[in-house]
């Protein structure tokens, strides 16, 4: 079994406390794998670990076989706060071909940004700010950066936690059919067992900090799924109680 | 926003009083204001005063500034996102900073003789400071999630500087190069009440001297006019520059 993701005995501590204490998990390539832990418990740490932002106190990160040591080609990331991590004196479009400057001609870099656009339901928008679109359109636009990248690994910290009901299931159905269309790795963190659950193929569930893997669930939904129907299926309600369960000891 | 006729009506006002008063006391060092302008259109008609006094002290002026600017915003920046080098620096920038930049002169004196490598040296030296360390504080203003965001897109160097510091920086820059400016007047008067052999703080000190009071209260207020024109030309640039960035639409 390949592997595209692989982290072992992970730990971190800043000063004093662990933030994260021997986590292990791995994703193979073109999965979506969901982080779902309490609040607090060292989830975001985890996922800078695995960009390369930060080193870890002990523990390995491997990307493809490949030790990680600072941040890896191929890799893309979506903050949950949109609004700093998009510039907001470059335009959409400015946004998205910023990544693409030096890596691919001027052509090409306005002909994918266009394309990444119009993936995420945004073509047209390129010329506007970001602070004139809602919030769901600005992480729309923070996905479409990521997007432009090609990326092989998307990490998603708590993509869609700062916006609307309606908002999130219409961004959650979009990670999936970009996910389905690109076939990238992806790693989602988020504190919503409902989101996990509805968006895994597996799902790791931390512990309160500092961060253990309390279990790991592999979730065998229809590889199609939908906000109701899914939501609603025998399956799915089980997963979720025993996510909460977990989450609850 | 109070509309500008009425803003002004105030400065009308106070000059309308004054006309009488003046004609009233009669006084040679407080001429009425409609002398002062008689006298101030003669002098300006006289080319004189535009050509040999006017036009190379606001040269100096501006050059001083340019070179204090350029060197104040890329040394500002380069420290203010290096972190350590900063700590070490800042003690030294404290004791600078409190150094009255009119004490320059008679050093720069001593060191350069009279003439415009002396009053150059005093406005770069002088005006630097408020660059430099709005700049640094711009620079070190950056965002943490703007800072990561372009670490995992891997940004170019050119592109981070120019296309993330640059503007994150930029509303704290423009004030300091708008501070610097007012600065780089007063020290182009200084420089040249001391040290030149022509300007218009040499009209100022020549005119003092023969008693021509009128002539001195002419020259007063042109650098009035002059440092009111200068400083609406940078406002007016920096709502150019910073209305791109504004929190609003």
């Amino acid at each position: 079994m390949s592997v595209a993701l692989d982290v072992s005995g992970l730990a971190h501590r800043y000063g004093p406390g662990p933030a994260v204490v021997d986590v292990s998990l791995d994703a193979r390539p073109g999965e979506l794998v969901c982080i779902v832990g309490p609040s607090g418990c060292g989830k975001s740490t985890l996922l800078r670990a695995v960009a390369g932002l930060l080193t870890p106190t002990s523990g390995e990160v491997r990307v493809d076989g490949e030790p990680v040591r600072g941040v890896v080609p191929g890799l893309a990331m979506v903050f949950q706060d949109y609004s700093r991590s998009l510039y907001p004196w470059l335009t959409v479009r400015g946004n998205v071909e910023l990544p693409l400057r030096g890596h691919v001609e001027r052509s090409e870099r306005q002909e994918r940004a266009e394309e990444a656009l119009k993936h995420v339901g945004l073509d047209g928008q390129g010329g506007r700010y970001p602070r004139q679109l809602s919030g769901g359109m600005q992480q729309r636009v923070a996905i479409a950066r990521a997007l432009a990248h090609r990326p092989t690994l998307l990490l998603l910290d708590e993509p869609f936690a700062s916006v609307d009901a309606q908002t999130r299931a219409d961004l959650e159905d979009l990670l999936l059919r970009v996910r389905a269309e690109h076939g990238m790795t992806a790693l989602l963190v988020t504190h919503d067992i409902d989101e996990a659950v509805y968006l895994a193929d597996r799902v790791v569930v931390l512990s309160p900090a500092p961060a253990t893997v309390a279990a790991v669930l592999a979730v065998d939904l229809p590889g199609t799924r939908d906000q109701i129907g899914t939501r609603a299926a025998p399956e799915f309600v089980h997963l979720r109680t025993e996510v909460a369960r977990l989450l609850r000891r | 926003m109070i509309p500008l006729v009425r803003r002004w009506a105030v400065l009308v006002v106070a000059v309308a009083l004054w006309e009488p008063a003046a004609r009233a006391g009669d006084s040679p060092f407080f001429p009425p204001p409609s002398a002062i302008a008689v006298a101030l259109r003669d002098r300006l008609w006289d080319t004189d005063l535009v050509a040999a006094h006017l036009l190379p002290g606001v040269g100096r002026m501006l050059a001083g500034w340019a070179i204090a600017a350029l060197c104040g915003v890329v040394a500002g920046l380069l420290l203010g996102r290096s972190g350590v080098v900063l700590q070490y620096l800042s003690p030294l920038f404290a004791f600078v900073r409190a150094v009255p930049p009119p004490l320059l002169v008679p050093l720069f004196l001593v060191l350069f003789d009279l003439g415009t490598p002396m009053q150059l040296a005093t406005i770069v030296v002088g005006v630097i400071w408020p660059v430099l360390l709005s700049s640094i504080d711009g620079a070190a203003s950056v965002h943490p999630v703007q800072v990561e965001t372009a670490r995992v897109l891997q940004l170019r160097h050119t592109d981070w500087w120019l296309r993330v510091v640059l503007p994150a920086a930029a509303p704290k820059v423009l004030a300091g190069l708008r501070v610097s400016l007012s600065l780089a007047l007063i020290l182009m008067v200084i420089s040249e009440l001391v040290g030149a052999t022509n300007g218009l703080g040499f009209q100022l000190a020549l005119a003092q001297r023969r008693f021509d009071f009128l002539t001195m209260w002419a020259v007063v207020v042109l650098l009035g006019v002059l440092g009111y024109a200068f400083n609406s030309g940078l406002v007016a640039a920096e709502s150019r520059v910073l209305r791109r960035q504004r929190k609003e639409a």
